[in-house]
């Protein structure tokens, strides 16, 4: 199926052109930065996570988007979904594979990577994180691809990808969750000292991965030959919308815990990222930006009127997308370490080459992403033009 | 038969994976099982052990602006100096007492206190939070209570610093090499994308010497002994002086205790 990839339009080489010049560009300062070690990026002492974790943190959520196309599909025979569950899959393959190539970028000796499995350790939960994100890879590649080569071939999937599909689903709950624990089990940064940091890694993603994937869809839908069908679309807006809602509500339960509690070591990290501490304010436009962005984004989706329509929709989920990329890929890791444990206030912001290597992980991604829903479109206009043969419809019953 | 590319392929597959069988799955029976017994290992007869070291910093013989012990342990371990705070690599360094002590120090404490800068070090605490996170083992903690740093598994995820309450830990953020002002041949420099810290002088005391900064420092202000000794002096100050740790409440146990 890969040749399919291989064949398009004059637009699409130009895309595709654009993402290999972006990684390229990414691929030239990661070898400058192998070079000169990590000191390159912005990181210090203080501040020893940055950009890279960031977006790690933020895309374990987008890849969250193909358990609430699969949870509905397969666990409730939610018909709507079953032409785009294996989009969603796809986009959690890119998304992961971005999650792995942000923690290799941010190694300090990357060379060694291999030493978490030769000297495995299981009270890690670094070596947890490793083990559910590539088995959550696994699962998506196998799923995604074996689904759509029954679709090319006009037959219904094998019996046995059922249980794998099944299985997916809690292993999308466990990426979340590990990855949480890796914040949330720190004694002394009292940031992500919180139980609700699961939770809220979950809420959040459950509207960020949806939010990419209607863009998605309506990008496909007026480019790309496929119409996901209006019901499957609006029916994601209501998830990214209740998931949006969750999401708000848990940094308000944050808030209100310690700004009332006004316990100082809680207090201090809250007050340098919505009103700055000392002087210092990195982050808090950026914050106040997430709070006008998300609380836009939820009257948009919650009124039905206005979610209906297609123009308004995009922009709603472009906030969202947006306002959770600051929430997660900003607010959460840096301000983690701002005031440091002693109490110093260093402040954080990435270098030019630092940001050239992020934005050289996201074309890898998209790269692998367009080359991914290039392929479904292939098979599925292949097929019958837009609509789907019966033989998909009977998938998996 | 000739066999189709997709059986060879098959066989070379297999093949592949039944090499790396030994590798991945070690009988126990196949494991090197030499116990040494105890003073019969490599360290020499006359290195110092202790069942939990510790280290007592009094801070009423500490001089104000005095470095001795941190230019005695920089410059025996090779650490480099950037001269710049991003990239900063330190063992030994003093911050202010409210910043070592949060919740110890108030409005109206005098300006003793209020000048008074401790010395902070690696705790080496008896439940680490870094040796715990270390996805590696890169970091571990020794049966003497020593939290060591393995420089050569180490990948540089940096979770340990992000681990330790206490900010005791650096990074390689570049090549340390061109940077350290004299090398002392005798101890290791590290290399670019490694995390370091303090380590309690281990290879002083496996030649039966005290670590560096208690023996530099003029005041006698640090003492270091076995905290499991009762007859240690260690002991004897703990008993007789009020001490304090840093961030106790974490339940990390730090091993630094400092008189007052």
């Amino acid at each position: 199926m890969l040749e399919k990839a291989l064949h398009g339009s004059l637009r699409y080489w130009i895309w595709m052109a654009c993402l290999i010049l972006v990684f390229c560009a990414g691929f030239f300062f990661y070898l400058r930065q192998l070079d000169y070690g990590l000191g390159i990026t912005g990181m210090s002492r203080d501040v020893s996570w940055g950009l890279y974790i960031a977006q790690f943190t933020f895309l374990v959520g987008v890849a969250a988007s193909a358990v609430m196309l699969m949870l509905p599909y397969y666990l409730h025979d939610y018909k709507a979904f079953g032409r785009i569950t294996v989009l969603g899959e796809f986009l959690a393959v890119s998304a992961v594979v971005m999650c792995i190539l942000f923690v290799f970028v941010d190694l300090g000796r990357p060379s060694r990577v291999m030493n978490v499995l030769l000297h495995p350790q299981p009270a890690s939960i670094l070596f947890w994180d490793m083990v559910v994100l590539s088995g959550y890879l696994f699962i998506n590649i196998i799923t995604g691809w074996v689904v759509l080569s029954c679709t090319q071939k006009e037959i219904p999937p094998p019996g046995w990808v059922k249980p794998i599909i099944y299985l997916s689903i809690p292993w999308a709950i466990s990426i979340h969750t590990v990855t949480a624990f890796i914040y949330a089990g720190l004694p002394g940064r009292s940031f992500w000292l919180t139980a609700i940091m699961a939770p809220r890694f979950l809420a959040s993603a459950f509207a960020s991965g949806p939010a990419l994937l209607i863009l998605v869809c309506l990008i496909l839908k007026r480019w790309g030959r496929f119409d996901a069908g209006e019901k499957a679309i609006q029916t994601l807006a209501k998830i990214v919308a209740y998931a949006l809602a969750v999401s708000i509500f848990f940094v308000l339960v944050e808030l209100f815990t310690v700004f009332y509690s006004q316990i100082p070591e809680h207090l201090h990290h809250f007050q340098y990222l919505f009103a700055g501490l000392d002087g210092r304010h990195n982050l808090v436009a950026w914050m106040w930006a997430f709070a006008v962005l998300s609380t836009a984004a939820f009257v948009i989706l919650i009124l039905p009127g206005v979610r209906r329509k297609e123009g308004w929709l995009s922009l709603a989920c472009v906030l969202v997308f947006a306002s959770l990329w600051i929430e997660k890929g900003l607010g959460l890791v840096i301000p983690g370490f701002i005031p440091s444990p002693l109490g110093a206030i260093t402040e954080y912001s990435p270098t030019g080459p630092e940001i050239a290597i992020t934005l050289g992980v996201w074309a890898a991604g998209f790269l692998l992403l367009t080359v991914f829903y290039k392929i479904f479109v292939h098979v599925r206009g292949g097929t019958d033009g837009s609509s789907c043969s019966p033989a998909v419809d009977k998938m998996i019953q | 038969m000739t066999p189709s590319r997709r059986d060879f392929l098959k066989i070379a597959g297999a093949s592949a994976l039944t090499i790396m069988t030994p590798a991945i799955f070690v009988p126990t029976w196949a494991k090197d099982g030499i116990a040494i017994p105890p003073g019969q290992g490599l360290a020499p007869k006359k290195a110092l052990a202790a069942r939990r070291w510790a280290m007592a910093v009094d801070l009423t013989k500490c001089a104000e602006n005095c470095t001795d012990c941190i230019v005695a342990c920089h410059a025996v371990h090779n650490v480099p100096d950037f001269g710049n705070p991003k990239d900063e690599i330190k063992w030994i360094w003093t911050e202010p007492f409210a910043s070592v002590f949060p919740g110890e120090a108030h409005d109206y404490s005098g300006e003793k206190l209020q000048k008074m800068r401790p010395p902070v070090f690696c705790n080496h605490c008896k439940n680490p939070p870094c040796v715990r996170v270390c996805p590696t083992g890169a970091t571990f903690q020794r049966t003497d209570g020593i939290v060591m740093m393995d420089y050569h598994r180490c990948i540089g995820c940096r979770l340990c610093m992000a681990a330790c309450p206490y900010g005791a830990r650096s990074m390689n953020y570049r090549d340390p090499r061109p940077l350290i002002a004299k090398i002392n041949p005798d101890f290791p420099t590290r290399t670019k994308g490694v995390v370091e810290k303090c380590n309690f002088c281990e290879e002083r005391l496996a030649k039966g010497t005290l670590p560096a900064c208690v023996e530099a420092c003029r005041q006698k202000a640090i003492t270091f002994g076995d905290a499991d000794d009762p007859r240690s002096e260690i002991r004897r100050l703990l008993e007789t002086r009020f001490s304090l740790q840093r961030r106790a409440h974490l339940g990390t146990g730090p091993q630094i205790y400092y008189l007052l």
